[in-house]
């Protein structure tokens, strides 16, 4: 699709990006942050109920998470979880470490700084927290950053405790460990203003290296995750939650812009023979008995452990059931998901459905059920299994789905899956679910707190990105160099010791990589090692192949080596000797083409040499020796 | 200060009124820092006075600087009514009648904008609302007798909710269930062990750790213990039903004189001290651990006995306290003073001529050990004989808040010393116990393998 196409179908996308704080200690409580295994010692059960929201409101999504009526298992390590997360204990005051990194992010984006922060509980029935809730705040609103020639706004920002990791999920228990639990987070919320996928992936990229400039942001899987709205025109706004990495936000976005796409082309579908939400019909019944002697294998198994099957008749359906969705993805998958989500049959298939026959019942159990059930030739049937009371909420559901298609995109949480499709979550929460933190009092944030935070920001990446354009830096290093540790130190570099730009980029980008694929440990660098270094540059002591030779050298001796005493740059004289015994060397010996005697004599010397003279210098000599030979 | 701007003071309330606009007002706020759009919410009290509060669109609340507001821009009002959704509560001829007797506590709760913090909501069919569940176990009738924190329970209110349950155990009804704070629930179920005696029915008391408005609240499930242990359980005694273990998974049955809240914020807070509990409860059945409670009758014969005097305190002594502690008591007109000791019942010898002076002036004094668990025995020392011989009473194995509440019943009835100590010394509710169990004293020492075995093994 192009830009047009996207124009055309009104794509519209926004980003809430999480992002965790590389702080000591988790948010709320002291636990050690950033501690993950998979070991426990304890566990707890725990259940959820919906509760009010401050304004007097249920939230929609708590109702339904209710209904699913799950078992939540906490798994507990002891060295990673205290009484606090346990929900056992009050918090404890904010861990001002993580508030100072988000109130610098904050300003990063340019954003207004909140003058008294509010703690709030956002709930999450689902689990994920086991207070039902997590406790976060708003600390900016209202920033901004440059992209293309327009600006993406920064909606808001707001300091979070991480949630549980999920182990596991079946039927109606569902399994978290919790060592990832309350550890500082920030969300960024931006403007649903990217109007392509690959905008989307680009804007986020931007939002990463912001924050990862400041050197204070936590890195690895899992560290910076992903939700993205997505809507377009006459659709909805459906959030894909848990996306692990930029790189496949736009084959997701894509492939929900066509889902709402043709979740709108159903619709109208729908419309033409005549079904609305006004003459929409469905039935239910229990088909138990009629299909007991089925041999396909899902339901023949159900059957004899003593579970109910009933069959909903969607007046009107047939063939919607077979509606493609998304890429090999199906209306019924639709269906499935809530099935699967809100009455816990989570064992696949949980539906099967007379729009595609293929596989599942016979033709004449199909027949059975349609004359018991007085389907009729233009309806689907839909039949659905398991223990009598989740078989009536599956069909309540699938009833309640069915129906959702006649108005076109339901409001739902997605989840994103592997091969670039999603599946339904939950349904959208509102800000119903928000209520004050009646635990803690609200802070203020000082102007000389601001202030202090301020005077140890980096400079905006956009305005390092410019001026590396205008240095002419090579491609490659000018985005990575943007958020580097050593952005200030390339500058200073530049800037005090005049070293050539280019050079002092390629050395703190490209060398530590590449000095890492040998093995070496680069978190030995720092930036005094790396200014000496470039001092014995600027003193002519060594050559630019002498920065990488000399920060090997430094690696290899784990950081004990000192430079204070190195060598001057050989004489020329004592170049030539070392040209002349190679050179004896190499046409002493039997070379099969003798016109590569003169690169191997210009490695041998460049290796013995250790990079304290220029390689051109070096080859110049060469080439001098062998004229006068000649001569 | 008025409601229409509620808890603000100050620069911040200056600020609202100059603007006019008061709480619940639908604003845009123009500030030095950029614009707000969302609602003007009431401030707590203790809250500064250089913020106003407002509820953004997305749910979340900031505070503004008043200083930095250049204008508010009013488009309406939306005030917030925080109601659980109230249904009847249905009723079912077939079910017994409970009673819920509300005395405040987080059981059902709601946010108080005065001071940020919850407090009490309470009414059958908010509860009905809330709690569905209710209804499959009995009929439910409700009366809010007081709504007051935990902290501020005092004899009138005990006096006041002996005599309610009196009263509903005279009407018929099968079972009581108390709603109550936490923090000293176990003082009002020992004064109403005392106060209310051979009762016909379970007197079960109930409150929460975690307060109703979080999804993880325990508050729903302990109200269904209480509930179907008032219902249909066969135990016909005060007391409290709190969670067992931390998790979601049943509750326990504590006998009102042996009850303690041992942790400030655990949700399996409630421990029976010196003894086992009296039976185990879930959602689906009632689990005795003991058969020497007293049972259920079909008569109405219950005793209610709320004598009551106040002029009581407990001392709980620490090293080198001085004897003016115990003379400002005798000097202030104390009757009654429960002295928690250390170890087996004991304090140092410049209290001697304090403890002296106590029982000239009629004082009457009881040793009780600070250690919780435990029998005083003041023979073992000789400093414990001193001390009997000044007039210290020795008290058992009756936890110090007990003896504190009984002493005040007992010198309700009499100041005859002697008649006092006769009440204090007859058990009427297993306050004190002729024996100690060798597993009425069980406090696991976690980091020793087997006690991580057996946790690892049990939800906790």
């Amino acid at each position: 699709m192009t830009e047009k196409d996207y124009e055309t179908i009104g794509f519209k996308s926004g980003l809430e990006i999480h992002q965790q704080l590389l702080t000591k200690k988790k948010l709320f409580c002291r636990c050690p942050a950033g501690e993950y295994s998979t070991h426990y010692h304890a566990e707890i059960l725990r259940h959820m109920r919906p509760t009010l929201s401050e304004l007097g409101e249920y939230d929609g999504t708590a109702l339904m998470e209710f209904k699913t009526r799950k078992e939540i298992i906490y798994r507990i390590n002891r060295d990673t979880v205290c009484t606090y997360e346990m929900d056992d204990t009050p918090p404890f005051q904010i861990n001002d470490e993580a508030l100072d990194i988000a109130l610098g992010i904050g300003m990063l984006y340019n954003s207004a700084v909140v003058d008294e922060i509010h703690i709030a509980r956002k709930q999450y029935l689902d689990g994920s927290i086991p207070t039902g809730f997590q406790r976060t705040s708003i600390i900016a609103l209202d920033g901004q950053i440059p992209y293309k020639d327009k600006k993406i706004n920064i909606i808001q920002l707001s300091i979070e405790e991480d949630s549980c990791r999920e182990v596991s999920d079946i039927g109606h228990q569902r399994v978290y460990k919790t060592d990832r639990l309350g550890m500082p987070l920030i969300e960024t919320v931006t403007g649903p203003e990217m109007r392509t996928p690959i905008e989307v992936a680009e804007v986020g990229e931007i939002c990463r290296r912001l924050v990862r400039s400041t050197g204070k942001v936590r890195t690895g899987i899992g560290a910076a995750r992903e939700d993205v709205n997505v809507s377009v025109e006459g659709g909805t706004r459906i959030e894909i939650k848990g996306v692990p990495k930029l790189s496949a936000i736009p084959l997701l976005t894509y492939n929900e812009a066509m889902r709402q796409w043709n979740l709108l082309k159903l619709k109208e579908e729908l419309n033409n023979r005549g079904i609305t939400t006004d003459t929409f019909a469905a039935e239910t019944s229990e088909v138990t008995k009629i299909i007991n002697k089925s041999f396909y294998e899902p339901l023949r198994g159900a059957v004899l452990r003593g579970i109910k099957v009933y069959c909903v008749v969607l007046k009107g359906f047939k063939g919607l059931l077979h509606w493609q969705t998304q890429t090999d993805t199906y209306f019924s998958r639709e269906i499935s998901d809530r099935v699967r989500v809100i009455a816990c049959l989570s064992t696949i298939p949980n539906i099967i459905h007379s729009d595609s026959k293929g596989d599942t019942l016979a033709s004449s159990d199909w027949l059975k059920i349609k004359k018991s059930v007085n389907a009729g030739e233009n309806d689907t049937m839909v039949l659905v299994w398991g223990n009598e009371e989740d078989v009536i909420t599956g069909a309540k559901e699938i009833i309640i789905r069915a129906k959702e298609a006649t108005v076109g995109v339901p409001s739902e949480t997605r989840q994103a899956f592997r091969d670039g499709t999603n599946g339904f979550e939950r349904i959208l929460p509102g800000p119903e679910r928000m209520y004050p933190d009646t635990d803690l009092p609200p802070k203020c944030i000082t102007k000389e707190r601001k202030d202090a935070i301020r005077a140890t920001l980096p400079k905006p990446i956009w305005e390092r990105e410019a001026l590396y354009r205008k240095l002419k830096l090579p491609k490659d290093v000018i985005l990575p160099l943007s958020y580097s540790k050593y952005a200030d130190l390339f500058e200073q570099l530049v800037n005090d010791l005049k070293i050539e730009p280019v050079l002092a980029s390629v050395a703190l980008i490209q060398f530590p990589k590449r000095l890492k694929k040998e093995g070496l440990d680069i978190s030995l660098l720092n930036n005094e090692v790396i200014i000496e270094i470039f001092k014995l540059y600027k003193q002519k002591k060594i050559g630019k192949s002498g920065v990488l030779i000399q920060l090997r050298n430094y690696l290899e001796k784990n950081g004990g080596l000192t430079f204070n005493n190195f060598p001057d740059s050989p004489e020329l004289s004592e170049i030539d000797n070392l040209i002349c015994q190679e050179t004896e060397f190499f046409e002493s010996i039997k070379i099969k083409i003798p016109e590569n005697i003169k690169k191997l004599v210009m490695c041998e010397v460049m290796d013995k040499l250790q990079g304290r003279m220029e390689g051109k210098i070096i080859e110049e000599r060469i080439e001098g020796l062998r004229k006068e030979a000649v001569k | 200060m008025s409601d229409t701007y509620k808890g603000y003071k100050g620069e911040a309330l200056d600020t609202l009124k100059n603007f006019d606009a008061p709480v619940w007002s639908d604003v845009e706020i123009v500030a030095e820092n950029g614009n707000y759009k969302g609602i003007i919410l009431p401030r707590s009290e203790n809250a500064d006075s250089l913020h106003v509060v407002i509820k953004l669109k997305s749910g979340y609340n900031i505070g503004v600087a008043a200083s930095s507001i250049k204008a508010i821009n009013t488009f309406g009002h939306k005030e917030a009514h925080y109601k659980i959704p109230e249904k009847e509560f249905p009723y079912d001829p077939k079910k017994p009648n409970v009673k819920l007797l509300g005395t405040g506590g987080t059981i059902a709760s709601r946010l108080d904008y005065r001071t940020g913090a919850v407090i009490p909501a309470f009414s059958p069919g908010e509860l009905y609302g809330s709690v569905p569940e209710l209804a499959d176990i009995c009929n439910l009738d409700t009366e809010k007798l007081y709504g007051v924190f935990s902290e501020n329970m005092a004899p009138e209110q005990w006096i006041g909710t002996a005599e309610a349950i009196g009263r509903e155990i005279k009407k018929g009804v099968q079972g009581i269930v108390i709603g109550h704070g936490t923090d000293t629930m176990h003082h009002t179920a020992a004064i109403l062990s005392f106060m209310v005696q051979n009762s016909p029915v379970p007197i079960v008391m109930v409150g929460s750790q975690r307060s109703s408005d979080r999804p993880s609240s325990d508050a729903a499930l302990n109200l269904m213990h209480s509930v179907k242990t008032a219902a249909e359980s066969d135990i016909a005694e005060t007391m409290v039903c709190m969670f067992g273990p931390t998790s979601d998974a049943y509750g326990l049955l504590h006998r009102g004189t042996r009850v303690r809240k041992m942790h400030s914020s655990y949700r399996s807070t409630f421990r029976t001290i010196g003894d086992i509990p009296i039976a185990k409860v879930s959602r689906t059945e009632i689990t005795p651990l003991r058969q020497d409670y007293k049972r259920r009758r079909s008569d109405t014969d219950v005793i209610i006995n709320t004598a009551f005097d106040e002029r009581v305190s407990i001392v709980y002594y620490y090293p080198n306290m001085k004897a003016d502690i115990i003379d400002s008591l005798i000097d202030n007109g104390y009757k009654g003073i429960v002295i928690a000791g250390t170890g087996l019942g004991h304090v140092n010898k410049p209290l001697y001529p304090a403890l002296k002076r106590a029982r000239e002036k009629g004082v009457a004094v009881y040793m009780t050990v600070q250690t919780l668990w435990g029998y005083v025995q003041m023979y073992v020392y000789d400093t414990g004989r001193d001390m009997m011989d000044l007039g210290v009473v020795p008290m058992a194995n009756m936890l110090p808040e007990v003896a504190y509440v009984k002493l005040g019943w007992a010198l309700g009835q009499t100041h005859d010393l002697e008649e006092v100590r006769k009440i204090m010394y007859t058990p009427i509710a297993g306050e004190i116990t002729e024996r100690e169990p060798s597993n009425g004293y069980l406090i696991f020492q976690g980091g020793l393998p087997e006690v991580e075995e057996f946790i690892s093994k049990y939800r906790k």
